[in-house]
């Protein structure tokens, strides 16, 4: 099937809205894409024809959506190469799926003179979770630095890892794009004995991911950057794993029996679903898994190497020296996010400028702030690209950016 | 659709581009407050004097921002200098009126709101002698920048709470 970028956005009805006239060049998805009918439909459907909880009712209408809830679990286990659907958990979001990870494997495995190592390129969420948890249990979080163009630099990875129980990293950086060498860390982790746990948020909607090729241990992502809707991620983790952590949040649907005297918590994955669990949430990124693997992981990722490439080559045509553009020069090392420094104007006044040219870009410190400080800068314009994005969009922008340039110009 | 001139005037961009009040003070005799925009990273940090009489004899403003914040806390700073804590307070209460009554405008026809909040009317020139600051009226037509335009005003605030506390 040849990747047909004006067939996909047809598929995209906000895609179709004007802003004052113009073409909606939404280059934003990083933050959250946008969502195809299909997925919108596959939950109208649901509401319409099949709703009720799932694992408690007889009747068929609940069989029916807990049969629809537990084939979303399937076809996510099977979109990420997992050995068992039963690793598949089933969050909020992937902010969630970590604060699992560091709740309960995390409160049990850590402790005064145990370290962890995360990376300077994750975002808030890989970071905070674990530094509510260090104040807590008085461990010590180590830091794997960068190189000059925005790659992990991985010279003093050994030292780092050295008694280290977890080495948390991002797959792909939602500030730079940097990709990172995820089955390399991994190895690393494992010699050392410590598990990785992969924030894959920014490149699972964006490139073919298994979990067993990676090595990892967990991997955490969100259903609405991936054509899905929001209030549903996933955590994927190793089975032995899982089974042997205790359950996060208590309440029902996650027992196997309650007393007064105490609870005896059910297998995995029910086990870390407590509640009523996001059944419409998971039958739409069902529905994006299906959308996505229709037209091929491989396919989207050849779109945004290309798109990618363009963008670099357009913004320095045309914005020359007052454009800096953050992290790997390349394509090749990079997914389709571009963090932009328009030479003395800010990225809040740039975005504001884009906006009236019906660019949506998103300007600030990506919930990366550790990030940002290492880089120098308060904020950037970030544009991100996904598969409904075109060059027509990349046009957009550099004559948006230029118009800001003009603008602000002394 | 209120377009960018609204929001940019060009008092506010020579602020921004030669911004009054530039700086840092020692500490102390100065009192220094950080005030942070948590959702773009904006960060205002003030610096401010004050005499037995409650006169703000000095101020200089450090950070860094956009063009509202920074050219809002430039102005601010101007605003303030030699004025009294209470006058301070009393054109700090105006600014967030001309701010909140706006924001109770959203959604309307666009048109400048002359409907006072809290027996405030923002329009009364007895009630605003903001100078500057009025350039900053256009703000409030673009929501998302309010946050923006009053960062400095409340960090100046939290530092008049934290001297007043001792």
């Amino acid at each position: 099937m040849t990747f047909d970028v004006q067939a996909i956005r047809k598929d995209f009805p906000i895609l179709h809205h004007l802003q004052d006239g113009r073409r909606l060049a939404f280059l934003d998805s990083a933050a959250s894409s946008q969502r195809p009918i299909q997925v919108i439909e596959a939950m109208d459907l649901l509401y319409t024809t099949s709703y009720a909880n799932v694992h408690r009712g007889v009747y068929r209408l609940a069989e029916r959506a807990t049969n629809a809830f537990e084939a979303a679990r399937s076809k996510v286990a099977a979109f990420i190469g997992a050995p068992s659907h039963d690793e598949v958990v089933f969050t909020k979001n992937a902010t969630e799926a970590i604060n699992l990870v560091a709740g309960s494997w995390g409160r049990a495995n850590l402790g005064p003179g145990d370290a962890i190592v995360l990376s300077l390129l994750e975002h808030h969420a890989n970071i905070v979770p674990w530094q509510m948890l260090a104040a807590e249990k008085g461990f010590e979080i180590r830091w794997l630095g960068l190189t000059a163009d925005g790659q992990l630099d991985l010279t003093d990875l050994d030292r780092l890892l050295d008694g280290a129980k977890l080495l948390g990293v991002t797959a792909m950086s939602n500030v730079l794009g940097t990709l990172t060498p995820i089955r390399v860390l991994a190895d690393a982790a494992h010699d050392r004995g410590a598990l990785i746990l992969v924030d894959a948020c920014q490149s699972v909607p964006h490139q073919p991911t298994d979990v067993v090729e990676m090595g990892a241990d967990f991997v955490a992502f969100s259903g609405h950057k991936m054509l899905g809707p929001t209030g549903i991620g996933v955590l994927w983790g190793r089975a032995e794993l899982l089974d042997a952590m205790p359950p996060f949040l208590g309440g029902g649907g996650m027992i196997l029996n309650v007393t007064t005297e105490g609870f005896i918590p059910d297998a995995v994955p029910a086990k870390f679903e407590a509640g009523t669990p996001p059944i419409a949430e998971a039958v739409g990124l069902a529905a994006a898994i299906g959308y996505l693997e229709n037209i091929g992981m491989d396919a989207i990722r050849r779109h945004e190497i290309e798109l990618t490439s363009y963008a670099l080559r357009t913004l320095h045509e045309r914005l020359g020296d007052s454009l800096v553009i953050h992290g790997p020069c390349e394509p090749a090392p990079r997914g389709g996010v571009l963090s932009l420094e328009l030479l003395d104007v800010h990225a809040h006044d740039v975005s504001q400028v884009l906006d009236e040219h019906a660019v949506a870009i998103r300007p600030g410190h990506h919930c990366a702030k550790p990030l940002m400080r290492h880089l120098g800068v308060p904020a950037t314009a970030r544009a991100s690209l996904y598969l409904y994005n075109d060059t027509d969009d990349v046009d957009a922008l550099a004559d948006a950016l230029v118009a800001a340039r003009e603008f602000f110009a002394p | 659709m209120a377009g960018l001139e609204d929001l940019y005037r060009e008092i506010i961009l020579d602020h921004y581009r030669s911004p009054r009040n530039k700086g840092s003070l020692e500490t102390p005799p100065a009192h220094k407050t950080e005030g942070f925009n948590p959702l773009c990273g904006d960060e205002i940090v003030v610096y401010l004097v004050l005499d037995d009489n409650d006169t703000i004899v000095d101020i200089k403003i450090g950070g860094q921002g956009c063009s509202i914040s920074q050219s809002s806390a430039s102005m601010m700073s101007a605003a303030v200098k030699g004025k009294s804590v209470a006058e301070a307070r009393k054109m700090m209460a105006s600014f967030k009126a001309m701010m909140s009554i706006h924001e109770s405008d959203i959604g309307g026809d666009g048109s400048e709101a002359e409907i006072g909040i809290g027996g405030i009317d923002a329009s009364d020139p007895a009630e605003l002698k903001l100078g500057d600051l009025e350039a900053l009226r256009g703000v409030v037509k673009f929501p998302v920048r309010i946050k923006c335009a009053t960062l400095s005003w409340n960090t100046l605030n939290q530092a008049f709470e934290e001297l007043s506390a001792g």
